[in-house]
């Protein structure tokens, strides 16, 4: 039973390092934000999982249900949610900008050009 | 069943992601993200968060990927691939997981109505929302009434980011560039 119990948390983890490889491991800028993304997303799911309850129903409150799913982590991830998608499009513009600059968004050409100032 | 469900869905969540890692076409890493997005938000249906679904559907699915797509279209959409191989990165990415799987082994299982999460102030909120607030759908009582200070934070950041972002892009007047970019030189 443990393992099955444990399932959606190691999913998540899987989901949560390779957010993390692309994030250290990829080069160009737009991809590293996309991975803040898988990230992000990766926990959400923890927490809504973290939030169910075997059995429950949708936390909308009606006639002849028993138990529902926990409400909270629901509420703190729409807050997520939203937050997550600001960061994003100000992430997103700071990388318009740097490929203003300096006519890429591949970080070691960057580095390069900064170095030979 | 819904187990059964969760199981797969998490499956091609996975596959999913494992594909953005393989592909260097930032159009079809943006395609998998939305598609990651969308399975997400079939998983919080089964597991009963429904507005997290609809707000991740609409949210995640569509507004992300039209903010990354505009990013491509004006940051070109081929990512050059690495020259070596990635072995200290993907060693970190291993070393954490390794500890996070660990930390996982005494957390309470999947669905457990007895763990600690299901026993602080959710019942309150389920019990007494009735009589204090009166409508029906508990997320919304919770993101609007009890904890409405939240929601007002929220706020201050989508203000905040909104800000920094007309001020990178929006205000200032564009120089004419000096140098050409690599592709008007091509």
């Amino acid at each position: 039973m443990n393992a099955l119990g444990l399932y959606n948390y190691w999913i998540v983890i899987f989901l949560m390092m390779t957010g993390f490889y692309v994030v250290i491991a990829s080069g160009n800028l737009v991809k590293k934000i996309i991975g803040l993304n898988l990230f992000q997303a990766s926990v959400f799911i923890l927490y809504i999982s973290a939030g169910k309850v075997s059995g429950g129903s949708a936390p909308i409150l009606r006639e002849g249900i028993e138990s529902y799913s926990n409400p909270l982590p629901h509420v703190l991830i729409l807050t997520a949610i939203v937050v997550g998608v600001a960061t994003t499009a100000l992430g997103l513009a700071l990388v318009v900008r740097i490929r203003e600059a300096y006519g890429t968004a591949e970080e070691d050409e960057i580095h390069r050009q900064d170095e030979s100032l | 069943m819904i187990e059964l469900v969760n199981f797969v869905l998490l499956g091609l969540l996975a596959v999913t992601a494992l594909a953005a890692i393989r592909l260097h076409d930032l159009f079809a890493v943006t395609m998998m993200f939305g598609i990651y997005s969308l399975l997400a938000a079939v998983v919080f249906v089964v597991l009963d968060a429904v507005d997290v679904a609809f707000t991740e559907a609409a949210v995640g699915v569509g507004i992300s990927t039209i903010l990354m797509l505009a990013t491509i279209g004006l940051v070109g959409r081929q990512e050059r691939r690495p020259s070596h191989r990635p072995l200290l990165p993907l060693a970190v990415v291993i070393v954490t997981g390794a500890a996070l799987v660990y930390g996982t082994l005494d957390m309470p299982g999947f669905g457990d109505p007895d763990a600690p999460v299901q026993r602080h102030v959710a019942p309150r909120y389920l019990e007494q929302s009735p009589e204090e607030i009166g409508i029906p759908n508990v997320v919304t009582v919770v993101l609007a009434s009890y904890r409405g200070y939240d929601t007002l934070g929220e706020l201050t950041v989508i203000f905040t980011a909104g800000v920094g972002i007309l001020a990178l892009l929006g205000l200032r007047r564009r120089r004419p560039s000096t140098q050409p970019t690599e592709q008007e030189k091509t």
